[in-house]
């Protein structure tokens, strides 16, 4: 039998029961890879309740720095047994099937290309640990301190992660660091040379940080000025608001130790929107964060406020549908639904990072560009982004950045007005008219806001020539957003290639090595990460100069491809049959390996 | 734009502030002719007048419907948001967090609150918003032509002649059992009593809801609906003659003592009640409750005010929000800084 053997680049999976606390030793395996200055990318795949059913966790390790998954994994730690046939089942050949022998395998469990690793890990536990409450959580620490001996890790990495940890509360550090060193021991005596796969130090990372997207939305939020969310909790959108709400009672008191953001958990979705475009009206800066069945549900709301033109951030984290389809899986699936988000024409300014860092960045550049325009900006997430840690640059805050405000009249600035003003009126030809706050002057910039068709006036109108002038008017806006929103990333690999491949949002990382596979088996394609809707006109560029395009995304129908042959598809050069989906939608992450099968496969088809 | 012609009669009487009535106007209205409606915007104009009411500070929020119209003739100077149907109170919510030191006035239909805004309605008035919320109850959908709402109640016939077979919302019972600190109801064709009750609740700080019973004389004015004007003349029962007086020693003084209850109001101001019934506390919820529902029972409808706590906090202070409003807040007084930044990027080393 070939053993795998490999520095510091496998997968290790996790097989865990939910709510068994299994998460936070998982995570600290994740982080001392990380702090041995490894590139390494942690997924929680979990079950849709809260006790009982299977949870995985799978830790990518790649030296290389690619991040999205791989596809396969190579060692498993399995300590449930409720998948763990399923878990022997699907391990590579040559992989390391790590198993609580306490209780003996089953006699089918009889491979002959794997190795077992057996430890009496609920033994051990019962033996050793004192404390009966907290024996089965430290049961997983135990097999993390293994793992740190049969990966040759720096064992100080994961002490020193426990002391940090509980340096608040030091009397857990040592029942922590003890099950740790059982393990380890314990692995060191019994298995050692059993394992290939290893852990080295390296300097792959530098000054990078480990975090989750929401946290880093939430960060951005507090860095762009917000001062008003109001939410109803959906996963995985929940932690942007619950981190915000965290980190302002930290960072945003008065001094009188009073808040300065007000955050109010809604009875509902529609409220939660708004209460952010009530806010956004009277001048605060205002978000709220959902997912796909809460962007539903505001739906109504949306159109009103891009009708109405009421800046307002909304931030949807992406899973897979419906209500309680699969809620704790991730998908790019409210693409279209966002992008055309309620009645009439609508359409809305969509942003979508990649990364926590861009999370950070596009979180704080939303409230600019909200009212810059005058408009709803989503900023599109998914859960895989929101709520699993991510390697990435650390984060900077130019301190000499001022918020755009946008175009808002003050007392002095309507006083000084000598010509008419009207709400509605284009005075510039962007399509982005003068707005006031309310309260603003006593006799002037006082206006209605109105669902209701209207004049450059604000005041109420059914004349066909001014409702066409007032949607002829917000297409200019469209336009203007064009040259405001981030340009894609486009990446020019081969200036021969005939073919090229467009990804959003997490499906950058499984592309950007299926294109690096490709590549290497003599297929180099071209690549543009779409970061923004509406197109800039590169997007038209990239895809008119390309014989044919892949579009990679995490949903059946490929939605990012209908929406660039609807926004894009009558221009020259550009015809749906040149854009082929690549589609993934199980509700994981999608692996580099398949989406360069497919698209292998594809170009074997000569699909065109 | 229709706008008025700006001719203003130099007697005009004026307010504290030098505003007219005039002042506190709007457009002309486009509703029915004799809807009950214009004349709550009547008394909205009155009380803004007679509280001399910067205009300015005013904002007027609306959901949908006939009523939701009317923010547009009132407070022509004000701010508006005809918001979509049954949302206000979450718009209105938004915009006090944004700004806390703008007066709030929201109004509504009956359909709009009680029925697809219920769910918004409840949770303003539970979270004890500084708004007044005033209700412009018709019993039955104007602007959609003349369904039966959810407040008409059972056995009431709309002008289509069917009799309600379901049991009716009451808006002041629920908003009394939410905690709001001041609930009321009034008629529209009692002017005498409603601008009173409109001005103690733009005073009351909190949520206070101004239940406003609305005949619509297009669809709900028969003699068999218990909406019309002649059923609620006839079956109206006063808790109060009262007056609102705002905390003047010349004027507080005039008033004696004996059957009266005065209550304070947050702002100093005081409201004065003659009651009828002295057994009648409106500072006991039990109270409100068990009076709304003996004149429901006698098939009467009690109006004036119906229960008021002063000393209730409002969402801002239970929230412990900072006392200036958030929308004037600077980059340098939200942005923590790259400084903060580096230490929480550490934390994630
Ligand atoms: C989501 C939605 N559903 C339905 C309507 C149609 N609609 C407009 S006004 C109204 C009812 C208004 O009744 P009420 O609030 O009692 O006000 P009134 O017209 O009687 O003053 C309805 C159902 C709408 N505008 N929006
Ligand atoms: S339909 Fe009824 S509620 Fe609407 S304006 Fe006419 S009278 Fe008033």
């Amino acid at each position: 039998m070939n053993k795998l053997t490999s520095v510091n680049d496998f997968v290790v999976r996790f097989a865990n029961i939910n709510g068994s606390g299994s998460a936070s030793a998982n995570n600290l395996f994740a982080k001392a890879v990380f702090r041995l200055g490894v590139p390494v990318s942690p997924k929680n795949i979990f079950p849709s309740n809260i006790q009982g059913l299977p949870t995985w966790y799978e830790v990518r390790i790649n030296e290389q720095g690619f991040l999205g998954r791989r596809g396969g994994y190579d060692f498993v730690v399995a300590v449930n047994g409720q998948t763990l046939k399923q878990d022997y089942d699907h391990l590579r050949p040559g992989g390391y099937f790590f198993y609580d022998d306490t209780r003996s395998l089953p006699e089918e469990f009889n491979r002959r290309d794997i190795t077992v690793i057996p430890m009496p890990l609920t033994g051990l536990a019962n033996r050793e640990i004192e404390n009966p409450k907290l024996r089965s959580l430290l049961k997983n620490i135990i097999y993390v301190g293994a793992l740190a001996a049969l990966f040759d890790m720096d064992f100080s990495v994961f002490t020193d992660s426990i002391t940090k940890q509980f340096s608040k509360k030091p009397k857990l550090a040592a029942p922590n660091i003890k099950a740790l060193e059982l393990g380890y021991n314990y692995a060191s005596t019994h298995f050692d040379g059993i394992c290939g796969l290893c852990v080295a130090r390296s300097d792959k990372l530098t000054d990078h940080i480990l975090m989750d997207g929401n946290t880093a939305t939430a960060l951005g939020a507090v860095y762009g000025g917000a001062t008003v969310a109001g939410w109803y909790p959906i996963t995985p959108s929940t932690s942007v608001v619950e981190s915000f709400d965290r980190l302002t009672r930290r960072m945003r008191l008065d001094e009188e130790g009073n808040r300065r953001a007000a955050v109010i958990q809604a009875e509902d979705e529609l409220a939660a929107l708004g209460i952010a475009v009530g806010a956004g009206w009277n001048g605060a800066r205002a978000f709220t964060a959902t997912s796909g069945p809460g962007v539903s549900l505001m739906n109504e709301l949306l159109g009103l406020a891009y009708f109405t033109e009421i800046p307002v951030v909304l931030v949807d984290v992406q899973r897979t549908g419906p209500s309680t389809g699969m809620p704790t899986r991730t998908q790019q699936s409210d693409i279209l639904s966002c992008a055309y988000a309620s009645h009439g024409d609508t359409k809305h300014v969509l942003l979508f990072p990649q990364d926590p860092k861009e999370c950070f960045e596009m979180g704080a550049l939303s409230f600019d560009l909200a009212e810059s325009l005058q408009t709803p900006v989503m900023l599109v997430s998914d859960l895989d982004l929101g709520m699993n840690d991510h390697v990435c640059e650390p984060f900077e805050w130019d301190d000499a950045r001022s918020y755009q405000r946008g175009k808002v009249l003050d007392e002095a600035q309507l006083d000084a007005l000598d010509r008419d003003w009207g709400r509605y009126l284009d005075s510039d030809g962007d399509g982005v008219c003068y707005r006031t706050y309310p309260g603003t002057h006593p006799e002037k910039g006082a206006y209605f806001t109105r669902g209701s068709s209207h004049d450059e006036y604000a005041a109420y109108t059914e004349d066909n020539a001014a409702y066409k002038r007032c949607m002829e008017r917000l297409e200019r806006k469209w336009e203007t957003a064009k040259t405001m929103v981030p340009e894609p990333d486009i990446s020019i690999n081969d200036e021969g290639a005939g073919s090229g491949m467009i990804f959003y949002g997490t499906t950058a990382h499984a592309a950007t090595e299926a294109v690096a596979l490709l590549e290497s088996r003599g297929t180099p394609l071209n690549t543009m990460r779409i970061t923004s809707f509406p197109f800039a006109d590169s997007v038209a560029e990239f895809i008119r100069c390309h014989d044919r395009v892949f579009v990679a995304e995490q949903n059946r129908d490929g939605q990012m491809r209908t929406l660039l042959i609807n926004e894009l598809g009558g221009r020259p050069g550009i015809s749906p049959d040149k854009l082929i989906s690549i589609a993934h939608m199980d509700g994981t992450p999608p692996d580099a390996v398949s989406i360069c099968d497919a698209v292998t496969q594809k170009m074997k088809g000569g699909a065109a | 734009m229709s706008r008025r012609p700006v001719f203003r009669h130099p007697n005009l009487p004026k307010n504290d502030l030098g505003y007219t009535r005039r002042d506190y106007e709007g457009l002309d209205s486009t509703l029915c002719a004799g809807c009950g409606h214009d004349s709550i915007s009547n008394a909205i104009i009155r009380a803004c007048f007679e509280l001399s009411l910067p205009p300015h500070r005013v904002a007027k929020l609306s959901g949908i419907g006939c009523s939701s119209k009317t923010p547009a003739y009132f407070l022509g100077k004000s701010h508006g948001f005809n918001s979509v149907h049954g949302r206000m109170p979450s718009i209105a919510t938004g915009a006090n967090m944004a700004n806390r030191d703008l007066i709030y006035i929201g109004v509504s239909g009956d359909g709009d609150t009680a029925s697809i805004g219920m769910g918004q309605f409840i949770h303003a008035a539970r979270r004890n918003i500084n708004m007044t919320y005033i209700v412009m109850n018709n019993g039955c959908y104007g602007l959609t032509k003349g369904q039966d709402s959810a407040t008409a109640d059972r056995g009431s016939a709309s002008r289509k002649g069917l009799p309600n077979p379901f049991e009716a919302i009451d808006l002041c019972e629920s908003a009394v059992q939410l905690g709001a600190g001041f609930v009321a109801r009034g008629f529209s064709g009692d002017k005498a009593q409603l601008v009173p009750l409109i001005k103690a609740a733009i005073r009351h700080k909190g949520f206070s809801l101004v239940d406003v019973i609305s005949p619509c004389v297009t669809f709900n004015n028969t003699p068999s609906s218990t909406k019309s004007y002649h059923w609620v003349r006839d079956h109206m029962e006063a808790t109060a003659t009262f007056d609102f007086i705002p905390m003047r020693p010349e004027i507080t003084t005039e008033y004696e003592e004996g059957d009266d209850q005065s209550v304070a109001m947050h702002d100093g101001g005081l409201i004065h009640l003659h009651k009828s019934d002295n057994s009648f506390e409106v500072t006991s919820r039990r109270a409100a409750i068990d009076a709304l529902e003996h004149y429901r029972e006698k098939g009467q409808i009690l109006t004036g005010i119906l229960h008021v706590n002063e000393a209730l906090k409002d969402t801002h202070e239970i929230m412990e929000t900072t006392k200036v409003p958030l929308n004037s807040l600077t980059a340098k007084e939200l942005c923590p800084g790259n400084d903060t930044l580096q230490g929480i990027m550490a934390g994630y080393r």
